[in-house]
């Protein structure tokens, strides 16, 4: 099939990941970051919640407060990755707005910093947000009217808790009525809100994980936020044919062929053995057929949808390549 | 190869006798609300009186246990069975509400209405990250208190790290009853000249560059609330303390919920070392969603070469697809055990139960009970064959 050329995420600029735990959201992140470096573009990857998942997934030591180069890519293309601390973020924003490196030391002494980051509502997440979206509007050093990284991907908070994350103005407007913060937090919505980005949903074909999916889209677009794709992650590929799926779904699959078969391939079992496979492929036939209630559900979203498989091993750094060009190969980024 | 029969067995019955308050923790999307709920309901019909506090269950499984009504109250769960003369109580928690219960409980009318209708107040019990954590805290203190149920089953908030809700209850109270927050609002009078003193010049810099961060109208704002909030100063922190000392008391047993993944493996043996530094009683750790293999001692090689043998024959497209299935099956098997014996070899002697992958959401009383019965009967040895 031939790749669809203008792909929907064409312009844009910054990707957030979200998705329910245990879906495989940082995974995701990480080939997705991989997939848009490929061709010789330049990615960064951000992680704002300091759990160093980056550092796990690409195998290196823990990362810190500065822009690393993690990856390569196919065709030249670099993934730089970034752990955003929000106290360092502080720190960084008191110098930019106020030249106060060492004031800003000061307040770290006081206890302020602490405070700050993690008590004073919103703050938290506008240094977040404000951090990624400075990475994201950056110029390149030698050539001021270039930008330094053709895209950026944030690894964010999930599902439960994205819309609040990133429409940090809502509160802020309400907080924070004058004051830098207040007007950094503008900035931030307007790119956030813009076709600049996209937020993709990571799910798992289950219930619940299916369920915030469909629940966090309806929040993201009510909140005015440009939802991206719905990623399927860890999907079963359906290993029975149309007919013997109905037949192990409705617990008649015949155990007379199967043994037949076995037998033919010399492969030797005992009959409890050929029951217990039996069963085996009953349950993997009700999954599948859960699998494919849940897609229904998700295709309702109207959203662009992408599958990637269930890796038999954990995801390694070889999975992560593997991902991302599954995701290139079904045109979520081109 | 290190022998799994070595672990541990999580005597769960045991603990669900004894116990007067379990909490199940472990990161997010484990199953941590599921477990809560078949644990309460195996301990109510084992004889004892029971409420299971749950955060954010399934709707399904919500509707299950009559969990329609978001009043902030225990309602008693229809069709457990009383036969052995228990019952079974379940909520789930609103945050805010819990927290607006406080506010009213501690101050005058006059004044809880000006803290209530306070913006800073609205937005701190609302979202502040860590308020989900304290309001579950405080109300597993409140269910305790009420002195009704033997037994008070608690599921934590999906916390981006298992590690948030020791340390959240203590920081919003550090906060709230915090001298930094007085000096902030009102310097002059917080404390008198002995702070002033203390932090000299470079106070009122900081006080100024704070004001000029956050704006002066939001200084206003907690300004105000801290006000109103004078008469509950030290009482935050001393229900912070309280709660704290509770968890830590013989009688509270921790179940550390897990999915034999590596992340939630990671965060899970993170939890089970603060536990050990906090000297918090540790019951053990739930491995939930393990797949077994019903045939383990078919290895997958020689499934997938035969399965392969008849693909290139075309003749027997079920005995191949089946034998795929196996195959596939004894892989993902294999994969989560050799997890789970990292787990345990670094935590030799925390004891463990395993919950067996279903294809399907557990949403019904009867599959809680399925779950709860494999938690206290299924046995370790299943594991040496899987």
């Amino acid at each position: 099939m031939e790749r669809p050329k203008a792909h929907p995420f064409r312009d844009v600029r910054l990707h957030v990941v979200t998705g329910k735990g245990g879906t495989g959201k940082s995974t995701v992140a990480g080939a997705l970051a991989i997939a848009l470096a490929a061709g010789g573009r330049r990615v960064l990857l951000t992680e704002v919640e300091g759990r160093q998942g980056i550092a796990q997934l690409f195998d290196c030591p823990p990362l810190p407060y500065e822009e690393r180069k993690v990856a390569s890519a196919p065709g030249g293309g670099e993934v730089y990755a970034l752990s955003i601390d929000p106290e360092d973020a502080l720190l960084d924003y008191l110098e930019l707005f106020y030249g106060m490196k060492r004031a800003g030391r000061a307040l770290k002494r006081f206890g302020v910093v602490d405070f700050a980051t993690t008590i004073a509502p919103g703050m938290r997440d506008v240094l977040l947000t404000g951090k990624v979206k400075e990475a994201v509007t950056r110029n390149a050093k030698r050539d001021k009217k270039k930008l330094i990284y053709d895209a950026v991907v944030m690894d964010a908070p999930p599902t439960g808790r994205i819309t609040r994350f990133l429409n940090v103005t809502a509160e802020v407007r309400e907080l924070a009525r004058t004051g830098p913060v207040r007007g950094q937090a503008e900035s931030v919505i307007a790119l956030l809100k813009s076709k600049q980005t996209a937020v993709h949903i990571v799910t798992i074909l289950e219930e619940m994980p299916v369920q915030e999916t469909v629940d966090g889209a309806a929040e993201l677009r009510a909140a005015g936020l440009p939802v991206g794709a719905v990623v399927v992650n860890m999907a079963r590929t359906p290993l029975l044919n149309a007919a013997a799926q109905k037949a192990a779904l409705a617990g008649k699959l015949d155990v007379s062929l199967l043994a037949a078969g076995l037998k033919r391939a010399s492969y030797k079992v005992k009959d409890s053995q050929v029951a217990a496979m039996v069963e085996e492929t009953a349950e993997h036939a009700e999954r599948v057929a859960l699998e494919s209630r849940e897609r229904r559900d998700l295709a309702t979203l109207g959203l662009p949808v992408v599958e990637l498989p269930l890796l038999a091993d954990a995801v390694d750094l070889g999975g992560l390549y593997r991902l991302a060009e599954e995701m290139r190969t079904q045109g979520m980024v081109g | 190869m290190s022998s799994p029969k070595s672990v541990p067995r999580l005597e769960i019955d045991t603990v669900l006798d004894t116990a007067r308050i379990i909490v199940c923790c472990g990161s997010g999307g484990v199953g941590k609300t599921t477990t809560a709920a078949a644990l309460a309901l195996r301990a109510a019909e084992r004889g004892r009186s029971v409420v299971v506090l749950t955060i954010d269950p399934a709707r399904r499984l919500a509707q299950s246990m009559g969990l329609t009504e978001l009043d902030n109250t225990p309602r008693a769960v229809k069709g457990v069975d009383e036969a052995e003369g228990g019952h079974l109580d379940a909520m789930m928690l609103d945050m805010k509400r819990t927290f607006d219960e406080i506010v009213v409980a501690h101050s005058t009318p006059e004044r809880a209405d000006k803290i209530l209708e306070n913006p800073f107040y609205q937005s701190l019990s609302s979202s502040f990250s860590g308020t989900q954590e304290y309001m579950a805290m405080e109300k597993l203190g409140q269910l305790k208190d009420d002195g009704q149920w033997e037994l008070v089953v608690v599921d934590t908030p999906p916390t981006r790290s298992a590690l948030d809700f020791l340390d959240a209850p203590q920081s919003l109270a550090r906060f709230l009853d915090g001298r930094l927050l007085r000096l902030l609002v009102a310097p002059a009078k917080a404390g008198g000249r002995a702070y002033m003193k203390v932090l000299s010049a470079g106070f009122l810099t900081f006080a100024r560059i704070f004001t000029k961060i956050i704006g002066a109208q939001t200084l206003q704002d907690v300004s105000q609330f801290v006000a109103a909030l004078e008469t509950m100063f030290g009482g935050f922190r001393q229900r912070a303390e309280e709660t704290y000392r509770l968890l830590a008391a013989p009688g509270t047993a921790f179940v550390v919920v897990s999915a034999p993944e590596p992340a939630a493996l990671r965060e899970a043996s993170y939890f089970v070392d603060r536990l050990a530094a906090d000297k918090m009683p540790l019951a053990g750790l739930v491995l939930n969603r393990v797949t077994r293999s019903k045939a383990p001692e078919l290895p997958a090689e020689r499934a997938l070469a035969a399965a392969e043998e008849l693909e290139g024959s075309d003749s027997d497209p079920l005995a191949a697809s089946v034998l795929r299935v196996h195959a596939e099956r004894v892989a993902m098997a294999t994969r989560q055990r050799k997890l789970a014996e990292r787990f345990t070899r670094a935590h030799p002697e925390v004891p463990q139960a395993e919950i067996t992958a279903l294809a399907g959401d557990v949403h019904d009383l009867k599959g809680l009970r399925a779950v709860g019965a494999e938690l206290a009967e299924g046995s370790l040895a299943l594991r040496d064959a899987g």
